[in-house]
Formats: C-alpha cells, structure tokens, sequence
C-alpha cells in the first residue's frame, strides 16, 4: 500500500480524424476525492472519461489510473467502473435483473449477490421498482440505476457522465448522498457535469476544460474566485434613491440590465465593484433609511468563471453597454 | 484533506467467456420478439401438420405435402421444405442478425465492453449465444413438426423418392437425420446475420442480411445456372437431405453442401469478428458502413463462392444443369418399379419384384425441336415393363416437372388403372394410387453418360 493519485494525466491527447478532442491534458485526481470536469459542450470531457474508462486509447502523454499506467490498447483498468452518455441498461430486463445478471458477469452470484443488488437498490432509491421493466423508467431512474451498477464491483475509482441528468431534487440529494459516501470510504468519483451548483456543492476540486485543454484545475472557491467582479442584482424599496447612491459610491459600476431579464424587474439596479464597494453601498443605503430586499450576484461565481475562462461571456448579447457614473 | 492511500491495481482479466456467454443469453431470452418466435416453433408446426394432414387438399408442391394424410412422418418433412426457402434465413436474421446491432440501439456498447473488458469475448458469447437459441428454435420446430403429424396421423411407412418402401422405424431415423442435416446451412446463414449485425450496425438491411441472401440465391436457383455453381450455394445444403430418401443414398450434394455450408460458417463469422474487434465503439451513432461492408465482408464470400464452385466443377467434372435425359429416364424408371410393387401389394396381385419388371423408360422434352435437357414443364415420358412369365409389355405416360434442382413431379397419364386415376380399387375399399403422382429426384452430380440406364 502506498499513498498515490487515482489519476494522473501528462500532455495527454486524443484525435479523431481531424478533430483534435484532447489537446495536451495534465491531470492530478488524488484518492478519496471528488473530481468535476466541466466546460461546454465538445470541451473533451466525455473522451477524458472515456480514457478513464477504457474505452478509447490516449495517442499521446502518460496516463495512469489507480497507479498502473495506461498503455495504447484498450483495456480497461482492475477497480474503475461508471458510464459515460448514459448509464448503459437492458430495457425488457427489470431494475433487478439488470444488477443481478452484471453481479453475475462479475462472479457474484447466489444469495450474497441479492442481497449485494437489495442494498444497492435501496441506496440509490429504486427498492421499490426493482422488479419493473426498465422499458418505463424515466431518465432519472436510470441513472439512480446506471449509478447502483457502476457500484456494483465496489470500484476504487468511479467514472460518470452527467450523472444528475434528469433527476428530481430528491433524487439529487440522494444521488448527492451516496458518492459522498462512497469518497468517504476512500474510493475516487470523477464526473461531469453542465450544473455549476451540483459540482460547487459535490466536488472537492474540478478541472474545466476548453477546446481539448484544461484552462482551470484547483479547488471549487478557487474557481469562484477567477470569476473577477461580479455583477449584483440591488432590489430596494426605493430604486430611484438607491440608483443615486449607488451613483455616488466609489468604484463602483452601474450596469445595464441584462437583455432578456425579466419583465417587471425595471425597479431592479445592476451594479459591478469589488466587494468593499458593495459593502461601501449597502452602508449608505441603510444610513439613507432604504431598505434592502434583495442583493444578490446575477450570474453565480462558478457560472461567471465558467464563461470568463471559455470566453463564452463575450457575446455582444451578454450585457449592454456600461453606464459610466 | 486526509491523505488516502489506494492498493496499487493489477490489471483485471476479461470476464470468463462461460459467464459472458450466459449474460447474453439472458438478454436474448428476455427480448419478446425471442419468447413469442419461440412459442411459435413450439406450436405453428405442430398446429399446421395436424389441420393440413386432415384436409383432402394437401400442399403437393412441398416434398411428401401430397403424403401428409397417410403418415404421421410426411408433415414434418413437408415443413422441413418450408424451413430451407426463407424460414430459417428469417429465424437467423431474428436472433443472429440483431445480437450486435441491438446494443448498437440501445447506446449500451461501453457498458459492456468496461462489464466484460474484452471485445473478443464480448465477440465469442454472443455469437454463441446467437447460435445457442438458433439450435433451441431448430429443436422445437423438429419436435413440433413430428408430433402434429405423428399425434394426428400415425407413424406409417412412406415410398422414398426413389419409389422404394422405407418402414416406419428407419422412416424416423431418416426424417430426424433429414432435420439435422440443415445445421450446417443454417450455421452459414447465422454467420452472416452475424455479419450483417455487425457490420451495419443500427441499419435495418444489416438485421435483413441472411433474409436478403437466402432471397438472391433463391433466385440464382431458379435460373438455368452450371450445376457446380448451383451446389457451391449454402442455400443447396438445405434440400441435400433428399439424397437420404433414395436407395441408394445420393450423398454427393450432402457432402458437398456441408463443407460448403461450413465454410461459409468459418469465413462469415470471421469477417464479422474482424470487423468487430477492428470497430469504433466510441460512435454511438454506428449505422455501420456499407463501403467497408461490401470491402470487407461481401467481397470475400464472393469470391469463396468463386473457389467452391471452381472445386466442386473440378472434383466432380459436373457441367450444365445436371438434368439429362437418361438421369430422367433412370430414376423414373426405378421410382416406376418400386411404386408398381407397391400397388401390386394394395391390389393384392401376385407378388412381383422392381427387378423383375424389367422397366425402361423414355423421355422427350417438348417435341423435336427441344433438347432434351434441363429443368421444366415439358417432360414426358413413357415407361414400358414386363411382368414375370408374361411377354405382354405394359406401358404408362407422364408429365414431367422437373424443378432445376433435381426434384422432379411425375404426374400419371394412364392408362387409367395404372396411373391415370388418383385412386385404386383395393379389396378392403379405394385407396391413393402410388403411381397417379409422385415425386422424384435426380442427383445432379451423378455423371451418368447418356444412354445409360
């Protein structure tokens, strides 16, 4: 036994055709944690997961998984499991057949197995529909599903794409529940995710990734952080005073509203400055004897550094032109 | 944050194929288009020999159809007929020609390869499987065709195609050794649903490949093709079990249609496993591609079927269709004989060998201007005999409708009571008079010299 990351990635890159999917990825997933990966739609976080998966082969760079390093064939590394563009399931076999006939191709069978299924079952919440035909399951019930069979080899490393695609809030937390649980007994989930709020209240630390590279890797409130000067949704009792004294506090910006913002938020101010100024303005808006209903960022930290870092907020749509003081 | 440490892995090793094998199959029987295909070879056969064999209308254009009513055994080789047109290719296209492409539907090809870690066996359990349920459907259509018309009918002896009485026993014997020597031929049509399942993916004409097959030789059948051509198709191993109903055995195209039913079996499944393992499982959307179809798998069976028919012309020195007259004449001759033994025993007339009558026969294929030779309608023939102690010759005319691969229907023409009446006037009441029509068959690679009999 030895401490050692259950992955690490150097210049790591992957081509189909002329597209280049990875482009010189350098990853470090230690033991024990929640990895995101995130970024838009074609960033390479569905071949990375792949890669971990052993589904595709790395053209170039070094991978390693749970130690053993990763050659050019495919082959799929003792200890990882997940799914990724959805959790993989036989519609005309029910939830249970499903997880009994995988724990059987693993070589668990007889009554350790069943029970081995029930436990699972109950965990992600199907005890219920076990014995349904997945045929009418809704997408978030496979998923709980695709997650209770990922589960079932007790893998040290677990892979998975989207896995909050369709679920219901209680679902969620469920979902939530039981891959902190499973990081807490020291196996490693990396997943994706488009939901910021998901990986901001899953992840221990995410990696974004942009066009095949990775343009951010750390802790989520580092990635908060990248996201520069927020703009801050002001609503008050008095709109027009507040836009006055809003006006006359240092370094801080007045911004135009949103394009597509909601009808009836004319009362609401748009403002931009570092957070002294915001504080600066909320003093002088209780000292004018305005009260303050709502204060808020419009776009949440994550979500801002999320477009800042893959240039996707310079769209001449995102924001009007700048008031100036 | 706490510094775990993780046990170094080894890699693991692939699923046991033992265990791949039964994953699959459990797959396969959970589908309901399995189960009912399944309650319908248990049922249909059985259903259809017992009703038909009770009708006066019997199907006389399959093999003993026209027998159905006098033996439990003549229903099951009539359905057996049935099984070499487009049944089975249509059984194979169920099960092998969707085992790959449905998990292609389904977007589950990454689960199964990270489930079993190895497209080899991913590859071997499911072709395995495929071949499994393909056997188990075969069984129950054997069972089924023999019970409803043994339950129905009656176990009874039957004329071979050759005119000579086969008793009961053997009769089972042969019919059961009849159904298993279609294995071979359905082996190759599953290996290229097989084939066709992997190579174009989510595509319907991949499902269809050995409907579609058994469709294009079935019509390279009916044209006036070279006879070693015509027994280099898997599609002739399905009616080699002809040759067991004659004495002796016409065992040539039995032979010939296993190893070339194997091969088949051997090169498709090949190419599909090639194309397999040398696949993109990383496309969800593989609908396959017909260029790398045509390339990688059409383009070799073709070219096998170049090299069988070359052999088989080679070994056998067959050439033109393999209907001649004097192979007519001769198995007319010798179906005659022993049909007139049998005739002479339901008259209750003296007892008389097929040696004895000395039978010779003539043909003609449409008058003058014809040559005789080849498949057609035009047939007639006349057949002359002698009875023992009298120097009287008999003789009787037929039509003859002899289908391009070898079979042949001899339709009595009179006289009136020797072959020109469905019935015979016994002593125990009127009973199917065994010389108004019966079928025959002429083994197409006998290299019979004309003028020979």
């Amino acid at each position: 036994m030895h401490p050692t990351a259950a992955v690490r990635a150097r210049s790591v890159t992957k081509t189909f055709g002329d597209v280049i999917a990875l482009d010189g990825v350098d990853l470090d997933v230690a033991a024990g944690q929640i990895h995101g990966l995130v970024g838009p739609n074609g960033a390479g976080k569905t071949t990375l997961l792949g890669l971990l998966l052993g589904l595709a082969a790395a053209d170039g760079g070094k991978l390693e998984i749970l130690g053993t390093p990763v050659g050019r064939a495919l082959a799929v590394t003792g200890g990882v499991a997940g799914f990724v563009d959805g959790p993989g399931l036989y519609p005309t076999l029910t939830a249970r057949q499903n997880l009994t006939t995988l724990a059987s191709l693993r070589g668990e069978e007889g009554g350790r197995s069943a029970a081995h299924v029930d436990e699972l079952l109950e965990r992600v919440g199907l005890s219920e529909v076990a014995g349904d035909s997945v045929r009418g399951f809704s997408l978030g019930m496979r998923q709980r599903l695709g997650l209770a069979a990922a589960l079932l080899g007790d893998p040290r490393l677990l892979v998975l794409d989207e896995p909050a695609n369709g679920l219901d809030p209680a679902g969620k937390r469920q979902v939530h529940r039981v891959l902190t649980d499973l990081a807490a007994s020291g196996a490693t989930v990396v997943l994706s995710s488009h939901r910021m709020d998901d990986l901001a209240s899953l992840c221990d630390e995410v990696t974004l990734l942009s066009e095949g590279r990775v343009v951010f890797s750390g802790p989520v409130r580092k990635l908060a952080a990248e996201s520069g000067e927020l703009d801050y949704r002001l609503v008050s009792s008095d709109p027009d005073g507040a836009r006055r004294i809003a006006g006359g506090t240092p370094s801080l910006h007045q911004v135009a509203g949103r394009k597509g913002s909601p009808k009836g938020d004319d009362h609401a101010l748009v403002v931009r400055g570092p957070d002294q100024a915001l504080d600066d303005l909320v003093v002088r808006l209780v000292g004018a004897g305005i009260a303050i209903r709502e204060l808020g960022p419009v776009v949440p930290p994550l979500e801002a550094a999320f477009l800042a870092l893959t240039g996707a907020d310079t769209d001449a749509d995102t924001y009007a032109e700048e008031l100036t003081r | 944050m706490t510094a775990i440490t993780i046990e170094t892995p080894v890699r693991v090793e692939p699923v046991a194929l033992s265990r791949a094998y039964r994953f699959e199959l459990v797959k396969l029987v959970s589908q309901w288009r399995i189960r009912l295909v399944f309650i319908a070879c248990l049922l249909a056969p059985t259903i259809y020999s017992a009703v038909v064999s009770q009708q006066t209308s019997l199907p006389a254009d399959a093999l003993y159809g026209r027998l159905m009513n006098q033996s439990g055994w003549a229903g099951s080789l009539a359905i057996l007929v049935f099984m070499g047109t487009l049944l089975l290719p249509l059984l194979t296209s169920v099960v092998a020609g969707d085992i790959f492409a449905v998990e292609d539907r389904l977007g589950t090809w990454r689960h199964l390869l990270v489930a079993v870690r190895s497209p080899r066996r991913i590859f071997a359990s499911k072709a395995l499987a495929a071949l499994t349920v393909i056997l188990a459907l075969l069984a129950c259509l054997v069972a089924s065709s023999m019970a409803g018309g043994l339950l129905s009918i009656g176990s009874h002896p039957l004329p071979g195609l050759d005119g000579h009485l086969i008793g009961s026993g053997e009769l089972g014997r042969t019919v059961l050794l009849a159904w298993l020597t279609i294995i071979p031929p359905t082996l190759a049509f599953s290996a290229v649903g097989l084939l066709g399942s992997v190579a174009l993916g989510r595509s319907p004409l991949g499902l269809l490949m050995p409907v579609a097959l058994a469709l294009v030789l079935m019509g390279i059948q009916v044209m006036p093709v070279p006879v070693a051509l015509r027994v280099a198709l898997p599609m002739n191993a399905f009616i080699s079990y002809r040759g067991l109903f004659t004495e002796p055995g016409q065992l040539g195209p039995f032979w010939i249609g296993l190893v070339v039913s194997l091969s088949w079996a051997a090169l498709a499944t090949f190419l599909a496993y090639r194309l397999f393992v040398r696949r993109d499982f990383t496309d969800l959307a593989n609908d396959g591609s017909g260029r790398r179809f045509v390339l990688e798998g059409l383009a070799p069976l073709v070219g096998l079927v170049a090299v069988t028919t070359v052999v088989v012309a080679a070994t056998t020195g067959a050439t033109g269709s393999g209907i001649e007259k004097s192979k007519l004449e001769a198995a007319l001759s010798t179906s005659f004989s022993n049909l007139y033994v049998l005739q002479t025993e339901q008259l209750n007339r003296p007892a008389v060998t097929a040696a004895q009558l000395h039978a010779t026969t003539k043909c003609d294929k449409g008058g003058e201007r014809v040559e005789d030779e080849g498949a057609g309608a035009g047939w007639r023939c006349t057949v002359n005999w002698t009875l023992p102690g009298t120097t009287a010759t008999g003789n009787a005319i037929y039509q003859l409708d002899v289908a391009p691969e070898g079979r042949f229907v001899a339709d009595g023409d009179g006289p009136k009571e020797v072959n020109g009446f469905f019935q015979v006037r016994t002593p125990t009441g009127d009973a199917p008079n065994p010389l108004w029509q019966f079928d025959g068959v002429v083994d197409l690679l006998d290299p019979v010299s004309k003028g020979q009999q």
